[in-house]
């Protein structure tokens, strides 16, 4: 252990510690920018600079190492000097559009000018003018609010492995962006969106698209409907205010009718659809022979970052839509029949965790209505937007039911927004349709949890069934590699493009890092277990949407609404 | 060097590219050689260059151009026998950069990032050169600076560089 003291406190710490983590066990808070817990230690902005005895220079606090028998002072007033210094020129070449920003008073540079009290912006210097990339459905690039900090480098890079930005050119005209300064949309990147989670400022933030949805609730001719994805619930109460792993279901759904929605549905019930489907997909793989392992396609980012990179293995995916591209069609099919609506005025709004979402969406294929299946896709932060904009305080609704019959979902259903979620929903239903006897126990605790890539072997009757579950892209690559190499003998796995699975999805309240995704998920899973129904082919309205109208999972109408085909991209083209 | 690309035909150059790219395939850690061979080989490092050299060595086009951008040394543009560098530091900005460079572009028909096509000329918008004092400057060559440019001068300063 090291022994050493900041700001005239005695601290033991483990060899390898930063002053910064140090710093924190005393209470003493450094300010940072660039620097972000275990993805971005990179030194670059020098704001968390502090003195230490003995050193010719102020040392930035995020990458030095502890000492034995050091001596760190956190805050005299030359360090304050200098960072004040650091962060007024980051402020002189950052546009002051605070007011009309995304990230406005959730934006660490906004907060650190307040804390460090700055009055005025001393240097004018010269400002980079670069465009704004607006190419993309999902996300939006204004390279003039960059700070630089390399954060959105970092995750593309080494956690997605999709590395679609780079740092170009050198000093003041350096710019965050694709190579040959190219547009998101025309270019590999998987709109997952998880720049824009870890970007400390407005510059990459989503696509707002509140003023659609606006417009389309003024519209009287339209029948305006929405559903709500599985994670949204455990992520809304955030967006306003409350803290992480608060659930809000109850009052998302009381908020969505004030806001003036026709009916709350929610893609909870086509999440048990999709089970029904995929289950039945996998089960005719498994018995014709069919292309194993079998691979989840609920997440957009996942697909588009398989149409690019391993389009050779586009048979593996399933061909199941995502349970939102499910409930698009259904609702200007079975629902605009059942309720003698015309479905060109029905307008279907999703409630997403997730940026690629609003990429899905737009995909020339979603049409099997005969109409753009879903119209257009909000973020979970676009949605406690608009509570606010509508001064719903959440905290105060009641408590309210979904709408029938879409409405109408299980535990299975609500436990898709985790990772794992969709794999141990599925076995739910298969081992209880392959064997016709009752689960005994339906927690299926080795699908659960935040490890990069987890196995397991579920016996099944007679067939021990292999599966594995990835939730990041570069988790993902692991396994498909083994895939390409012949060295996967899995049955089924389960692919979620963004760490944590969707409740830590690039349209996710801000902040999202690692404790607060453990806490969606713990929230996730008490959702589970308050259902009275757990497992998707017990859900009443799925039995009757087959009744009434498909027939039989994998049938002819499924086919025609909920199945898709997928396109192969490549790189660099 | 430029001679060279305008000798060998497209197809010949990317076999010859991947001659160079050979002893790196797959390897990552060959990226500096191999962008320095290529660009002797075509004399600047355009795009098709960047993506065969990308795949070559199983990196993405992020990467590549990343550290060529980084690099004076590397090109994205082919270069001309003299490089004009305007100088956008503060003094020179705020006495005439636009001056200078709107001068240039009616004498040559030539933007910042790109080189006349007789090859004679490359055009760059640069950093304080530390010529303050002769606001608005630039240098030519790196070596030559020509400094309190006005419209009318530039044409004679031009001349001198065939
Ligand atoms: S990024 Fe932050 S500091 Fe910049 S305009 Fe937006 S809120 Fe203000
Ligand atoms: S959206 Fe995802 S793939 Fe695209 S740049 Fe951001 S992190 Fe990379
Ligand atoms: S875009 Fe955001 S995350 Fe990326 S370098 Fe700029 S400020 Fe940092
Ligand atoms: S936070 Fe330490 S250098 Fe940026
Ligand atoms: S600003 Fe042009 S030489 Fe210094």
């Amino acid at each position: 252990m090291i022994n050493l003291t900041i700001d005239n406190q005695q601290v033991v710490v483990e060899p390898g510690t930063s002053i910064l983590e140090a710093a924190q066990k005393v209470g003493a808070k450094i300010p940072t920018l660039c620097y972000y817990k275990d993805l971005n230690i990179i030194g670059a902005c020098r704001i968390c600079v502090v003195e230490v005895q003995g050193a010719r220079t102020l040392i930035p606090a995020c990458v030095a190492p502890v000492a034995e028998g050091m001596v760190v002072k956190t805050a005299t007033p030359e360090v304050i000097k200098v960072r004040k210094l650091i962060l007024e020129l980051i402020l002189s070449d950052h546009p002051q559009e605070c007011l009309t920003c995304a990230r406005n008073q959730n934006c660490e540079l906004q907060k650190l000018a307040e804390e460090f009290g700055i009055k005025e912006i001393r240097f004018a210097g010269a400002k980079t003018e670069y465009p704004i990339d607006d190419s993309s459905p999902a996300i939006i690039r204004d390279p003039r609010k960059c700070v630089l900090c390399r954060r959105c480098i970092s995750v593309c890079t080494n956690v997605q492995t999709v590395q679609a930005l780079c740092a170009e050119n050198r000093g003041f005209n350096t710019l965050i962006a694709p190579a040959f300064n190219e547009k998101l949309a025309d270019m590999e990147c998987v709109q997952c969106g998880q720049c824009s989670l870890v970007c400390p400022t407005g510059a990459i933030v989503e696509r707002d698209d509140t003023a659609k949805v606006w417009a389309a609730l003024a519209d009287p001719e339209k029948h305006v409907v929405v559903q709500t994805a599985p994670a949204t619930r455990v992520q809304l109460g955030e967006a306003l205010g409350a803290e992480p792993g608060s659930i809000f279901t109850g009052q998302m759904v009381a908020g969505l009718r004030r806001l003036g929605f026709d009916k709350v549905f929610d893609t909870d019930f086509t999440a048990d659809l999709t089970i029904l489907e995929e289950g039945n997909e996998l089960l005719q793989r498994v018995t014709t022979g069919g292309t194993l392992p079998m691979i989840t396609s609920c997440s957009p980012g996942w697909i588009k970052f398989c149409e690019h990179f391993y389009p050779d293995l586009l048979d593996h995916l399933s061909t199941c839509k995502s349970p939102q591209q499910m409930f698009g069609p259904l609702v200007k099919t079975y629902y605009a029949e059942k309720e003698d609506i015309d479905p060109a005025d029905i307008y279907c709004v999703s409630i997403m965790p997730c940026t690629a979402k609003k990429y899905e969406c737009q995909r020339p294929e979603m049409n099997s209505s005969g109409y753009q299946d879903v119209d257009v896709v909000l973020t979970t932060r676009e949605l406690g937007r608009m509570f606010k904009q509508a001064g719903l305080d959440a905290s105060n609704l009641p408590d309210e039911e979904y709408d029938e019959p879409l409405g109408i979902s299980t535990g299975a259903g609500e436990i898709f927004g985790a990772s794992g979620g969709v794999m141990e929903a599925a076995l739910r239903t298969v081992y209880e349709v392959v064997t016709g006897e009752t689960l005994e126990n339906i927690d299926f605790e080795v699908c659960r949890g935040l490890t990069g890539v987890k196995e397991a072997t579920v016996q099944v009757g007679d067939l021990p069934v292999k599966v594995a579950i990835t939730n990041g892209l570069g988790n993902a690559r692991k396994v498909l590699d083994k895939i390409r190499a012949g060295e996967a003998d899995y049955h089924f796995i389960e692919v979620m493009c963004c760490p944590g699975g969707c409740i830590g999805g690039g349209g996710s309240p801000i902040p999202t890092d690692t404790d607060i995704r453990l806490k969606r998920i713990t929230a996730t899973y008490t959702e589970d277990e308050r259902m009275s129904l757990r497992k998707s082919h017990e859900n009443p309205a799925i039995i009757a949407l087959y009744e009434e109208f498909l027939g039989k999972p994998l049938g002819h109408k499924s086919h025609e609404l909920l199945h898709t085909k997928y396109t192969s991209r490549g790189v660099n083209k | 060097m430029v001679a060279c690309a305008s000798n060998a035909s497209n197809d010949e150059l990317i076999k010859q590219l991947d001659k160079i790219i050979d002893p790196y395939r797959g390897n990552p850690g060959g990226l500096i050689q191999v962008l320095t061979k290529a660009q002797n080989l075509v004399g600047y490092l355009p795009k098709w260059v960047q993506i065969q050299i990308a795949e070559g060595l199983g990196v993405s086009l992020q990467e590549v151009y990343g550290v060529i951008t980084f690099y004076t040394f590397f090109s994205l543009i082919p270069r001309g026998r003299h490089k004009i560098s305007v100088c956008a530091g503060t003094a020179c900005y705020v006495k005439g950069t636009k001056m200078v460079t709107t001068t240039i572009k009616d004498l040559l028909d030539l933007k910042p990032g790109q080189t006349t096509p007789d090859s004679r000329f490359t055009l760059e918008i640069v950093r304080c050169i530390g010529a303050c004092g002769l606001a608005p400057a630039m240098i030519i060559d790196g070596k030559d600076v020509h400094g309190r440019l006005e419209p009318e001068l530039i044409p004679a300063v031009l001349e001198q560089y065939a």
